[in-house]
């Protein structure tokens, strides 16, 4: 099976922090001099309501957008964007079969040719897409593309594996066949950090909780903690179902 | 009207029986439109990924240079390699006036920006989608446009199939390079000029039906193979 890179430092130090980070999106701060760290190690779910910067602040955490103002700051092993891998809420598949978007990935994240056949075959195995390794991956259902998706992003064995709302859309099935790529993977010593609106999803898999309003950081608290005493109005009102405004 | 009656008839006649001045005239224009189309191609694809990937100085200047330069009259590009290739012109050494290959150059010449605008259009558009992904995953902007004309590439025959058209269809540059001289260089569009300015309306209208035909066959050819591989690689 693959074997993902073991995270080599103590639990509690931050993989990545973000201090201060400030992004302007048509005159706003939709990130208002945002801090937050990901503790290595552990799955980390980023919630909040729309609009509160959680997919903005992934992307600054990716590398993908620079922010106005502020740092991210990777711990001193971390290679970015090279141990970084994002998965999207909707999936991105290259306009080529299964077979053909995994050997993609393992060629650009630098596999030597010789062992890219060997690594592809545990792929398919860890997703069990090998019935349609060779189907158009365009064609798949939503919850077999988010698989390949995830797939693909553990085919870079990252140290930080962050995921945009991966099973916003997909059914229960499809959920826990994404969720179970997602146990694998911090079992193999990825650190996780997923952005989600699912609170059921969020209390079966994280460990920690960051929740985020109006492009801050509002709460910080382990899961079990933050679902039984929210301590900010903010969080409060989105776990009872209230509309905070 | 019986005038033109009969021409078709002597026409037809000339295809059916396999003529051979119109066999070598319709070889030697296949032979110039597909290598200037092919020779387009390989510079015109990797220069409008370029355009649609590339962030460098001037970069907004030089797509709208291309896309102008869709519209070049062909008897200013035939002029411009004229003067290039003639005794006095700068290439004249080699030798290449009133050859196939001058009217390769400018064929390729006058394609070339179609094809590299068009293929900017649409490696640009699937850009806007593959740019997050292609970034995250570390890759270099080669190696992005790489992969960009790879997975557009059932897209990229309609802007081959344009420049196709043009260079099938292009008289003026070929005349003036070329010069239409019988078994060297003529090829179907400057025969059919040639033809209909003697009269000779039977050859010159052979030569219509077959250039139509021709033109119909590789552009239906080339969408049915586009469909069937787009539908068998990504449905």
């Amino acid at each position: 099976m693959l074997e993902l890179v073991k995270a080599a430092r103590p639990e509690t130090d931050p993989l990545l922090t973000l201090d201060h980070v400030t992004l302007i999106r048509g005159g706003a701060a939709v990130l208002d001099a945002l801090s937050l760290d990901i503790t290595a190690g552990v799955i980390t779910a980023i919630m909040g309501a729309n609009g509160a910067g959680k997919s903005l602040a992934m992307r600054v955490m990716a590398g993908l957008i620079a922010p106005e103002a502020g740092q991210v700051r990777y711990a001193p092993d971390m290679r970015a964007p090279r141990d970084v891998s994002i998965v999207f809420q909707r999936p991105v598949l290259l306009r080529r079969s299964v077979r053909g978007n995994l050997r993609h990935a393992l060629k650009v994240y630098g596999v030597p040719r010789n062992q890219r056949t060997r690594r592809l075959a545990e792929l398919l195995e860890l997703g069990r897409l090998g019935l349609i390794a060779d189907t158009p991956a365009r064609a798949l259902s939503g919850g077999e593309q988010q698989r390949v998706a995830m797939v693909r992003a553990l085919a870079a064995k990252p140290k930080l594996l962050l995921l945009d709302e991966p099973t916003a859309s997909l059914d229960p099935q499809a959920t826990q066949a994404i969720e179970q790529l997602m146990r694998k993977a911090a079992d193999d010593g990825a650190t996780v950090v997923i952005v989600t609106h699912d609170r059921g999803q969020a209390k079966r898999l994280a460990q920690d909780i960051r929740f985020m309003h109006r492009g801050k950081l509002v709460e910080k608290a382990p899961a079990k903690r933050f679902f039984d005493h929210p301590t900010s109005a903010a969080a409060s009102a989105y776990l009872s179902g209230e509309l905070f405004l | 009207m019986l005038e033109i009656g009969t021409a078709f008839s002597a026409a037809f006649g000339l295809i059916i029986g396999l003529d051979a001045d119109l066999i070598e005239i319709i070889a030697l224009s296949l032979q110039v439109t597909l290598t200037a189309v092919l020779v387009a191609c390989l510079i015109g694809f990797p220069l409008g990924a370029l355009l649609a990937v590339g962030r460098f100085p001037m970069r907004n200047a030089l797509v709208v240079l291309v896309n102008a330069l869709m519209g070049l009259p062909p008897v200013v590009v035939g002029l411009g390699v004229y003067l290039m290739l003639s005794r006095a012109g700068p290439l004249g050494v080699l030798n290449l006036l009133y050859t196939p290959t001058a009217m390769v150059i400018a064929q390729t010449i006058l394609v070339t920006p179609i094809i590299a605008a068009l293929t900017r259009q649409v490696i640009e558009d699937m850009n806007i989608e593959y740019d997050e992904l292609l970034r995250s995953m570390g890759t270099g902007r080669l190696s992005q446009m790489q992969t960009l004309l790879w997975d557009a590439r059932y897209a990229l025959v309609t802007a081959a199939l344009a420049g196709l058209g043009r260079a099938l269809a292009e008289v003026g540059a070929v005349m003036i390079v070329g010069g239409n001289i019988n078994h060297v260089t003529r090829v179907m569009t400057t025969a059919i000029a040639l033809e209909t300015s003697k009269g000779e309306l039977a050859l010159a209208l052979g030569l219509g039906i077959i250039l139509m035909t021709l033109s119909i066959v590789l552009n239906a050819t080339l969408m049915g193979f586009r469909r069937t591989a787009e539908r068998m690689a990504y449905a």
